[in-house]
């Protein structure tokens, strides 16, 4: 322990070395591999060789423009309904929840103690030809008579929404449950209506909650490929899907490796936008 | 004084705004109760088809009740072994997970120093990368390096991803943290490594209890990931995914409903007390 004394400037890169290096070999490493990969050429039996295939991105981008741009648009779609389901829930929470907030809380943290997998089957269940909810609406004739919610893109946009609610309610909890009430009480007694309050004073510090959330959705989301496979069919597959197979089932891992940097690149692209649309700084505050 | 004169000024305007209010009050409960049902209906389904009987392959179909699932919950070959290896892979994992997160959480709270912004950045993107990406880049490494696939490769994913979660949870409750107690043990002749011992590590302790809770939750749960690296062997959410495609067997639900009230066991409890020591705290 002398020599820690000694150096004491020494200590914080002695307590990050060993978690450091763990990350630096078994994730950046990894990408680096993995972006080395992305421009090879060749295939599985006769063996691949780096050649700066950059047309691998090209072939990727062509072939499956489709995948991509369901992957953003149903990530997308989902991030705007959990948002919209989970404000109102959070706002409630926070704001009425009392001293059962934590309990309360309970319930949106909920379905992430269910296997991922088997919540997902149980909408499969729930969505069934047989089921329940496609009956109700077979009868009241929002679908028609052999109308299924199985294979189709709102069943996929549905699991996506319900699988990631709670890393959109949890931030917008959080941010709202921390704003001072007495803010709130200044601006009614300064006669401004509850909407308006609300507009001005609630909703803009729960943006870093907004943002957080938005992002936490939608970054897992548009990755995802466990609802298009289970809840949708091969119409509604998205870039998750294709990675997938090309990796573990077609063994094709300079196209699938592509794919991933694109895939990559386009969840910045939509996140980069967003960030200019609300403030850089709400970002990173 | 401003009400009292307000409601005879504009008697209407307020029993309006009365009403409005009431309504508004109201509607978002009933909105929030009608969420909860939402939240929790596919956790209904799972409790409820581990007690069926389903004629023939698929559990899709209530067709009565039956309490042989349960008894027989290693019925389904595969589904005992899968369940050990998540079991081992989780504890393992989450050991290693915290024990690294802490050393950094410690780091970054405790010291200044050069590359610090480096580091939140390394911890952060783990986080917001989807994770098949991550699967899919340890995939290419261990194929390149000619690691074979198996139980060490998931662990070194568990761990992998398990970290940032671990980092972030300690670090939240290190910096509420009182450092005069560190500093007064200091002052009273122990040493840096006594001072972690007898001091910090009890202090910290809930934290690090924390992280290993969420990491294990982590680590049992996660599919994508451990399908990319697990080459021959199978998890029990691997073995979710392999039953799903031919009809998953009842006694999934079971494990599913088992792990889901474990869970929700361990935070109603965790609730609880932090609920009677808040009460506690008012009292005092």
């Amino acid at each position: 322990m002398g020599f820690l004394h000694r150096h004491r400037n020494l200590t914080p890169y002695l307590l990050l070395a060993p978690g450091l290096l763990y990350l630096g070999f078994f994730f950046v490493v990894p990408l680096g591999f993995l972006a080395y990969q992305s421009l090879e050429s060749g295939n599985f039996d006769i063996g691949y060789a780096f050649t700066w295939a950059w047309g691998n991105y090209w072939d990727a981008i062509r072939n499956y423009s489709g995948h991509f741009v369901r992957s953003l648009e149903y990530a997308g779609i989902a991030t705007i309904l959990a948002l919209a389901f989970g404000y109102p829930l959070a706002y409630w929470i926070a704001f009425r929840g009392g001293r059962w907030k934590n309990l309360l809380l309970l319930f949106i943290v909920a379905p992430f103690f269910v296997t991922y997998l088997i919540r997902t089957l149980a909408w499969e269940t729930i969505l069934a030809d047989q089921g329940p909810v496609v009956s109700v609406l077979r009868n009241v004739g929002i679908l028609g008579h052999d109308g299924r919610l199985l294979a189709t893109s709102t069943a996929v946009v549905a699991g996506i929404t319900y699988n990631f609610f709670p890393f959109m309610a949890l931030p917008l909890y959080v941010s709202l449950e921390q704003i001072d009430g007495r803010l709130i009480e200044a601006a009614q007694d300064l006669y401004a209506s509850k909407w308006k309050a609300f507009l001005r004073i609630t909703l803009p510090l729960s943006l870093p909650g907004v943002v957080a959330g938005t992002l936490l959705t939608f970054i897992p989301a548009a990755g995802d490929f466990i609802n298009a496979q289970l809840l949708g069919s091969p119409q509604n597959h998205m870039i998750g899907n294709v990675i997938q197979s090309k990796f573990l089932e077609l063994t094709d891992y300079p196209a699938a490796a592509s794919m991933s940097f694109v895939l990559m690149a386009a969840i910045l692209l939509m996140v980069a936008l967003y960030a200019r649309a609300v403030g850089t700084e709400k970002l990173t505050g | 004084m401003s009400s009292a004169t307000m409601a005879e000024r504009r008697p209407l305007e307020n029993t309006l705004a009365r009403v409005w209010a009431l309504i508004k009050h109201h509607v978002l409960t009933v909105y929030s109760l009608l969420a909860f049902v939402y939240l929790m209906l596919p956790i209904g389904v799972v409790i409820a088809f581990s007690f069926n009987n389903p004629k023939g392959r698929f559990n899709y179909v209530w067709s009565g009740f039956t309490l042989d699932n349960w008894k027989n919950w290693d019925g389904v070959p595969g589904l005992r072994s899968a369940m050990v290896l998540s079991l081992e892979i989780a504890f393992l994992a989450s050991l290693i997970a915290a024990a690294l997160g802490m050393l950094i959480a410690l780091a970054l709270v405790r010291y200044g120093f050069r590359g610090r912004g480096a580091t939140n950045l390394l911890i952060f993107l783990p986080l917001s990368s989807p994770e098949i990406v991550l699967g899919a880049s340890l995939l290419t490494l261990f194929l390149n390096l000619k690691v074979v696939f198996g139980f060490w490769t998931i662990l070194i994913a568990h761990v992998m991803f398990c970290i940032s979660f671990a980092v972030v949870t300690i670090k939240a409750r290190l910096i509420g943290f009182d450092r005069h107690l560190e500093e007064a043990a200091m002052d009273l002749g122990a040493n840096e490594w006594a001072t972690f011992r007898k001091v910090t590590l009890p202090l910290i302790a809930p934290a690090i209890l924390a992280a290993l809770l969420l990491c294990f939750a982590i680590s049992i749960d996660d599919f994508v990931v451990t399908y990319f690296n697990a080459g021959p062997r199978t998890t029990f959410p691997l073995f979710v995914w392999g039953a799903a495609r031919i009809g998953a067997p009842p006694q999934v639900n079971v494990i599913g409903t088992v792990i889901f009230g474990v869970a929700v066991i361990g935070m109603v409890a965790n609730v609880l007390v932090q609920m009677r020591r808040e009460r506690a705290a008012a009292a005092a």
